[in-house]
């Protein structure tokens, strides 16, 4: 799928080549299984405004794909903002503006050519309180596809029951999905959520907190589900929560006050931080 | 002693605020008895189903229900979807600080604030004159078809009448629509319009009726307005046509209680009319809050 009707080759010609964030990557370690080092979302210095409010300074971030990159960092850090950054929701924010660049397989996601409803269909967001339309389960999940175009039942159904199976909810709804989904449990909810997203097969997901507003069960569920994703999906995840971060992702960056201070595997940034702030922040002595 | 003063000041004070609530209900349960005892007596099917009789002095008021109905449906058909989009570009597409919706906002402020008689005059100079007389002019070559009181002119008076009652409750019920479903659909490709479409209308349907269902109310209330563009004194037919006349019930009740040629014998049909225009908005106004208090419920329980 092609982000852009028209393209100019210069611009494709830039994707690809060693980005500047590469520098803060380390090598790849050896006893580390790594699918794939190829480098999906690639920020380049990035700077974000809310009006005059300079909300993120200078951030780049290589997102490899089919890893899970954890986005963490005390509140007002900027971790939300910037992955909003990743597939334009702020855009829908009036009076932000932003310098840098987001390349998305080499394609700079905002350059004017760009179609918002085709760069969203292949960056997904599940968001942090579950937001299932109060609609029936089968109509959220199907929501995405429809609005893309597809009339056929039998699609609609199939790509509905493929979600929810990928979702790890198959079994506990799918006998009941002509039912409101306002009516299911808050981890059943945000696993609607997460079904709506897969259900228009993006390439990316992108989860801002999925499970903070969730029970401990609910979340272990959750942080199974990410791991199954991850063969399919590049995810980025912002989170509160450090040992989730620590259990689940591949690689961590650590955001303070709209800079991202630290950018590593996700061992080194829990077991050896380069940054002292990294290393007070995850050892639990402030945030 | 300045403690003793004190307490009857506030003991008076507590009667005044008693005494002044007293008088409302006092009030209305004059107003409202006086017509039902005195209206309740006439009512009967034939009441209902036939046309005055006598200069008024006998018979039915049909003709004017059923004017009265056909005027607020010919307006619901032009308010409802001029409010709605009105409504719709304030609260989704104008920048919520541009001078544009600040402008239109004023305007349907002020709008709601002008007297009724004179959205009446209006109607007559801009509808009646203005349009219809522009009509017969340009396609009909002088001769006066539209150009003359009518119920489509009278009915969009009304409409213009009852514009800040639809915006309002319509922006209110968009207002109440969660932000997270907005950007779910947007996070999923949704264009504005599919948004729009099949996210936030939908939800905010049972507003826009409870907005169109005040506006109803209000039409069928108003008399100053259509007094000039359209509503006739006494016809021996129904409106069939656009720009036919119609009788009104509100109007009904002004020309019994004005130009009567026997008082004692119209007074029972003032009465029963009266009772009759009385009950339509109550039962509107009703069933607006019954929707209201449905949609909130529902939307706390949704939290």
């Amino acid at each position: 799928m092609e982000i852009t009707g028209r393209r100019n080759k210069s611009q494709r010609d830039f994707a690809m080549k060693g980005s500047p964030g590469e520098n803060i990557d380390t090598a790849p370690n050896a006893q580390e299984k790594t699918p794939s080092e190829r480098i999906k979302i690639s920020v380049e210095h990035l700077d974000f405004y809310y009006g005059q409010t300079l909300a993120l300074k200078n951030v780049s971030i290589p997102i490899r794909e089919h890893h899970i990159t954890a986005l963490i960092g005390p509140s007002g850090c900027g971790k939300s903002t910037f992955l909003r950054t990743l597939n334009r929701m702020n855009d829908i924010i009036p009076g932000t503006r932003l310098e840098g660049r987001v390349l998305l397989d080499g394609t700079d996601i905002y350059h004017d050519n760009i179609d918002l409803s085709i760069l969203r269909r292949k960056v997904g967001m599940v968001f942090q309180k579950s937001n299932p339309f109060p609609k029936s389960i089968f109509e959220n999940v199907a929501y995405g596809l429809r609005i893309g175009g597809v009339r056929e039942r039998s699609v609609l159904r199939d790509a509905v029951e493929k979600a929810l199976k990928d979702a790890a909810l198959w079994e506990e709804v799918g006998d009941k999905l002509h039912t409101s989904a306002l009516q299911l449990s808050g981890g059943q909810q945000q696993r609607v959520c997460i079904a709506r997203a897969l259900a228009i097969q993006p390439e990316v997901i992108l989860m801002d907190e999925p499970a903070s507003a969730l029970d401990p069960i609910s979340t272990a569920k959750i942080e199974e589900l990410i791991q199954d994703l991850k063969k399919d999906y590049t995810i980025v995840i912002v989170t509160h929560n450090m040992q989730q971060a620590a259990r689940c992702s591949d690689h961590t960056g650590f955001f303070l006050l709209g800079e991202l201070v630290e950018f590593d595997k996700t061992s080194n940034i829990f077991t050896n931080p380069a940054d002292k702030r990294t290393e007070d922040y995850v050892t639990g002595r402030f945030g | 002693m300045a403690k003793n003063a004190t307490r009857i000041q506030g003991f008076v004070f507590k009667g005044l605020t008693v005494g002044a609530t007293a008088v409302i209900v006092a009030m209305l349960v004059l107003v409202v008895g006086n017509i039902v005892t005195n209206g309740y007596g006439r009512l009967s099917w034939d009441f209902f189903t036939k046309a005055p009789e006598q200069g008024m002095t006998a018979g039915g008021i049909f003709p004017a229900i059923f004017g009265t109905v056909a005027l607020v449906l010919l307006m619901t058909i032009a308010v409802v979807p001029l409010g709605v989009l009105t409504a719709v570009y304030l609260h989704e597409y104008a920048k919520p600080d541009s001078r544009m919706a600040r402008l239109v906002r004023v305007a349907v402020g002020n709008l709601a604030g002008v007297p009724s008689i004179v959205f009446g005059l209006f109607g007559l100079g801009f509808f009646i004159h203005f349009i219809g007389g522009g009509i017969d002019k340009v396609l009909l070559g002088g001769e006066v078809a539209w150009g003359q009181p009518a119920i489509i002119w009278a009915s969009l008076t009304l409409a213009v009448l009852t514009l800040p009652v639809v915006i309002v409750s319509t922006e209110e019920a968009l207002r109440a629509v969660p932000n997270d479903y907005r950007e779910a659909s947007y996070a999923l490709g949704g264009t504005k319009w599919q948004t729009i479409r099949k996210i936030v209308l939908p939800h905010s349907i049972p507003g826009i009726l409870t907005g169109s269902i005040l506006a109803v109310s209000r039409g069928a209330g108003e008399v100053a307005p259509i007094m000039f563009t359209g509503a006739a004194y006494f016809l021996p037919y129904l409106p069939h046509k656009l720009n036919d006349q119609f009788m009104e019930l509100g109007y009904h009740i002004f020309v019994m209680s004005t130009q009567s040629p026997d008082v004692e014998k119209t007074k029972p049909i003032l009465y029963g009319t009266v009772l009759v225009l009385l009950m339509l908005t109550f039962v509107l106004n009703l069933l607006a809050i019954l929707i209201r208090s449905r949609i909130r419920t529902a939307q706390r329980r949704a939290r």
